[in-house]
């Protein structure tokens, strides 16, 4: 656009220029507050928390409570903080990530390349799936991991979380796999290939995107999760949260909040890395059109 | 990290292939004590299991009054996997009996005569149709009002014995600028107080007629509804951030001598020792006004799950173990609260714990001894729930006391099975 | 429709007609599992559930049949009401707010603007946090005295108020607070790859039309940007739901109950109070209201697409 005024023309570009970045910087502080009040209290001392202001700097600058949550706290009769719990999550989440984003990928494949009759509707009875509040599954899933013999067992806390992740990375796959052009996997017919050589050969291997997707959604879900996790593991095959919520919850103890704020911390550590290193992937992902329909 | 990995991946092959999990020899416990000092007290437990041969898995889910314990509990007795031991009080261990799944701990007892170290009162709620199914840890009381003598002396005021000698004092202390009482606003914490006035108010008989035989009666008098009016005003002299506020907080309120009193059970006495506070000193701990020489108690207890053969000398070591003078004694001076067993050597618990265990005695002979609504000694879950609703909030709006009565008594009515 | 296999008919060769077969039905087979884990742990639940609602289970479930009596009490109860209230207001505002919220940062940040990296990152981290996490954090910061009233009031805004989360009439918009925080950075994530999905030679076509910014945003961008609305509700509906873990954590359903929603009413009667036959009620009840919007949503969304 030209315009014969052009200082008019700059001033407003300017202006909105300053609006635009205005605004995002507000944002961004409203975004960083927590992590900010955070960081912030797990480096103070439990006296300069009890005196002091919750937004303020700390006097002094204390790693203490950081070893405390890692290595000694107590969360039970052990108080060996949170290492413990670390392997437990890992060893619930990747298996789980990756079987439910390996059926995602399969579902969305067959629902987009070799759709049948009534694939629409089973999409969508999967998607109002998603909207079971956990707690009404709580109990029957209890008495069928009893019966599968799985009560209590890592095993039966990856089932538990890929049988609700399902529907989700269906979601995703479904959505992006729409825009893989039909001639692609019409001319790979033609040559003679079949159902599993033309996933492997041409939809596997632009699923990149996609994949990052899935996997960071997943991993996030089920490291963040409490209520499968405490319910349906036992003794020391806790996962993280669960660990988390022991050392922070007391019914009649102390409470020393820079310890629970530095173990909030290093229980969220894994996602936010997640999401800060593979940030850029999520959103390249996600436009290369996982959210057009 | 390799062998915990290896010792994992085994354990899961052996799970998928077992199913079941507890072998001769082995006690898991469920169980929701989990800080510093908490966790000291199992440990304790722990050590003496372990120095009797057996060896415990510990099962520990944190939160509150044990919620998540009560769930994740509810879906292991489901999946045919419940734990050897759960930490489970009150007519909710009547609840379990129904269940048919706890064991009989009658041989433990009659080899250690129970009946005898233990009140009738305490060994009646371990009882599940005259058999033992359950083994008590300590005995709260709840009753306490915690008080800071400086702030009274800087005010000018008494310390109260009687509701109306409450108020004067809390006058006093109002107009010294500094807070009369410092409350937690919880529904247990409600609670808590408000029970501590309907005891007061109406005595231990009308309390028992409310909270424990639910008459609706006894829920709709005017008794109640004075009970409620003491309760709003109670509220009138605290401080307007008490919503949310943990119980632990305002106990520092009252230690950091911003606030005068605390109306909180025997548990408060451990945030005054952690910071160094000395009873009749630097605090002091008197019954909640009106409430003199009864007893509002709150019994922490084990139920224990039938279980295999193998594992019933491991069963009965651990509830044998709980009873006996050594376990008692460490874990209640940890805790708080004084020992379940009777007769105990008294020298290491201080002034307050004294009286605790003097008035457990007496009360128990007055028929002052009751059990506490707040802390579900005297009622099931549901109806302990609609208990807190309505008092709760009633104390977060401005229901009148004529009709937070009705409500109580018609809500009560309604979660009765 | 379209499908998108042969049919190889020559006659004769059986074995090739069986791996015909198989090689059909490959795509059905692949997806039963799905279907099968979605109709017993799904549907089976829901079912299972409302069996539950009609039962007077106490502590642990039982199958009896008893009647409408649960659902009688639950309309009965008081703190249902809250919580059913609680869910449309939090539910609505998360949402709408979430979708605005998100849709306008993505907006600004598809302007070509430096540090776009930086700046996404930090709108999309509290997406990385639990829910528990997020509200004790927020626990603090909205506490009238140790967070922001504090802080502002410490600056020397004497008469500064900010006390909704100690107020029952308001607690429930921290909660929203809350939510927004953690949520509208996902969605701006989503917009933000949808605003870049759209076709540049479109949008010149405008520009050179004379079209403002602003309309192409509002008349052509934005439309095409259904798909994304899609997901994003989705999404967003699912986390609506699944609020638990925060109201526990920021208000634990306080003041009282005020800020109470029906997963954490379900979760109290059904596990703490034992009264299981209630929770059930409460959560098939949840499950309708829901249904009852989601369903016609997905309905006319998946019908009216064309993908040949």
């Amino acid at each position: 656009m030209t315009d014969a005024q052009g200082n008019t023309i700059d001033t407003r570009a300017r202006i909105g220029r300053i609006l635009v970045y205005g605004t995002l910087i507000l944002a961004a502080s409203f975004y960083m507050l927590p992590l900010f009040v955070m960081v912030v209290t797990s480096l103070k001392s439990l006296d300069e928390i009890r005196l002091g202001n919750l937004l303020s700097l700390p006097d002094e600058v204390t790693f203490e409570a950081w070893g405390i949550a890692w290595s000694s706290a107590c969360t039970g009769v052990t108080c060996g903080g949170l290492k413990g719990y670390f392997l437990n999550s890992v060893l619930i989440a990747v298996p789980a990530v990756a079987i439910s984003t390996i059926i995602g990928a399969f579902n969305g494949y067959v629902m987009t390349k070799w759709r049948f009759r009534g694939s629409e509707l089973f999409f969508g009875m999967l998607l109002i799936g998603t909207m079971i509040p956990f707690q009404v599954v709580l109990l029957p899933m209890a008495q069928t991991l009893g019966i599968l013999g799985l009560s209590g067992t890592i095993p039966g806390l990856i089932l538990v979380h890929v049988v609700y992740g399902i529907a989700f990375t269906t979601l995703f796959f479904r959505n992006y796999y729409v825009s893989v052009p039909d001639e692609l996997v019409r001319a790979a017919m033609i040559d003679g290939a079949g159902f599993f050589r033309i996933f492997w050969r041409i939809i596997l291997p632009v699923s990149i995107p996609i994949i990052v997707v899935s996997v960071i959604w997943q991993f996030t879900q089920i490291w963040n999760d409490f209520l499968f996790g405490v319910v349906y593991s036992s003794g020391d095959q806790q996962p993280l949260t669960v660990g988390l919520n022991n050392l922070v919850n007391t019914s009649t103890g102390v409470k020393q909040y820079n310890v629970d704020m530095a173990a909030a911390i290093i229980a969220a550590l894994p996602t936010l890395l997640v999401y800060v290193v593979a940030g850029k992937y999520f959103v390249r992902g996600l436009t290369a059109g996982a959210v057009k329909g | 990290m390799i062998g915990k990995f290896i010792r994992t991946a085994l354990g899961m092959v052996l799970a998928i292939g077992i199913g079941s999990s507890s072998f001769a020899g082995e006690v898991e416990v469920l169980h929701y004590w989990t800080s510093g000092g908490e966790a000291r007290s199992v440990a304790e437990l722990k050590r003496l299991l372990e120095a009797r041969g057996h060896t415990w898995k510990d099962m520990a889910v944190a939160g509150g009054g044990g919620e998540s314990a009560a769930t994740v509990l509810k879906s292991r007795v489901l999946a045919g996997n419940p734990p050897t031991a759960a930490q489970i009080k009150g007519p909710s261990i009547q609840e379990w009996g129904d269940e048919d799944v706890l064991a009989s701990l009658n041989s433990v007892a009659e080899k250690n005569k129970w009946d005898d170290l233990l009140p009738r009162v305490v060994a009646d709620v371990m009882k599940y149709d005259g058999d033992y199914v359950a083994v008590p840890v300590n005995v709260h009381r709840v009753n306490w009002m915690w008080v800071n003598p400086a702030v009274f002396e800087k005010a000018g005021a008494t310390i109260p014995t009687t509701w109306d000698e409450f108020f004067v004092a809390a006058d006093k202390i109002k107009a010294a600028g500094l807070i009369p009482v410092a409350h937690g606003g919880q529904a247990w914490q409600d609670a808590t107080v408000f029970e501590s006035v309907v005891l007061a108010t109406g005595g231990a008989e009308f309390y028992r007629k409310a909270f424990v035989n639910l008459d609706s009666a006894a829920l709709n008098s005017d008794t109640m509804v004075k009970s409620f009016e003491t309760l709003r005003k109670i509220k009138s002299y605290t401080d307007k951030d008490a919503p949310g506020r943990d119980w632990n907080l305002a106990t520092s309120m009252v230690i950091n001598g911003k606030a005068g009193m605390q109306f909180m059970g025997d548990w408060a006495k451990g945030e005054f020792t952690a910071a160094g506070k000395a009873p009749g000193k630097d605090y002091e701990c008197l019954p909640a006004p009106g409430t003199a020489g009864a007893f509002t108690f709150n019994i922490d207890s084990f139920i224990i799950f039938e279980g295999d053969d193998e594992s019933s000398e491991a069963r009965e070591a651990f509830a044998a173990t709980i009873m006996e003078p050594e376990f008692q004694e460490v874990f209640n001076l940890n805790k708080g609260s004084i020992p379940a067993r009777l007769n105990m050597p008294r020298d290491k618990f201080d002034s307050c714990a004294h009286d605790s265990m003097d008035t457990f005695v007496s009360s128990a002979k007055e028929g002052t001894l009751v059990p506490s609504m707040a802390h579900g000694m005297s009622t099931y879950g549901s109806v302990q729930g609609a208990i807190y609703d309505v008092v709760t909030e009633f104390y977060n709006s401005d229901t009148s006391a004529t009709d937070a009565a009705k409500k109580l008594a018609s809500g009560v009515q309604a979660s009765r099975y | 429709m379209s499908r998108v296999t042969q049919n190889k008919t020559e006659p004769g060769n059986r074995r090739r007609s069986f791996g015909d077969f198989i090689e059909a039905s490959l795509p059905k087979l692949v997806v039963a599992p799905t279907f099968v884990i979605t109709l017993i742990f799904i549907y089976g639940y829901i079912f299972l559930n409302g069996w539950l609602s009609f039962t007077k289970s106490r502590m642990l479930p039982k199958y009896k049949w008893a009647g409408t009596i649960q659902y009688e009490r639950l309309f009965d109860n008081d703190r249902w009401w809250v919580a059913a209230k609680n869910l449309a207001i939090f539910g609505g505002l998360f949402i709408v707010i979430c979708l605005a919220l998100g849709l306008l940062l993505a907006i600004l940040l598809d302007q070509r603007v430096r540090a776009e990296g930086a700046i996404r990152t930090i709108y999309l981290y509290p997406m990385a946090l639990s829910f528990i996490v997020t509200g004790t954090a927020w626990k603090w910061i909205l506490n009238p005295g140790l967070g922001l009233e504090k802080l502002v009031r410490d600056l020397g805004f004497e008469s500064f108020s900010f006390d909704w989360l100690v107020d029952p009439e308001m607690a429930i918009y921290t909660v929203v607070i809350a939510g927004v925080w953690q949520a509208s950075g996902f969605v701006m994530a989503l917009f933000l790859a949808g605003l870049r999905g759209v076709d540049d030679s479109i949008i010149k076509a405008a520009q050179v039309d004379g079209a403002s910014l602003p309309k192409i945003y509002w008349r052509i961008i934005i439309p095409s940007l259904r798909p994304v609305f899609f997901s994003a509700l989705i999404i967003l509906t699912h986390i609506a739901i699944k609020s638990f873990d925060l109201v526990i954590a920021l208000t634990g359903g306080g003041p009282g109950y005020a800020s109470d929603v029906p997963a954490t009413f379900m979760y109290t009667f059904a596990f703490t109070r034992g009264q299981v036959g209630l929770g059930a009620a409460s959560s098939m009840m949840m499950l309708a209201a829901v249904a009852a919007i989601i369903v016609p949503y997905l309905y006319s969304e998946l019908r009216g697409k064309n993908h040949d």
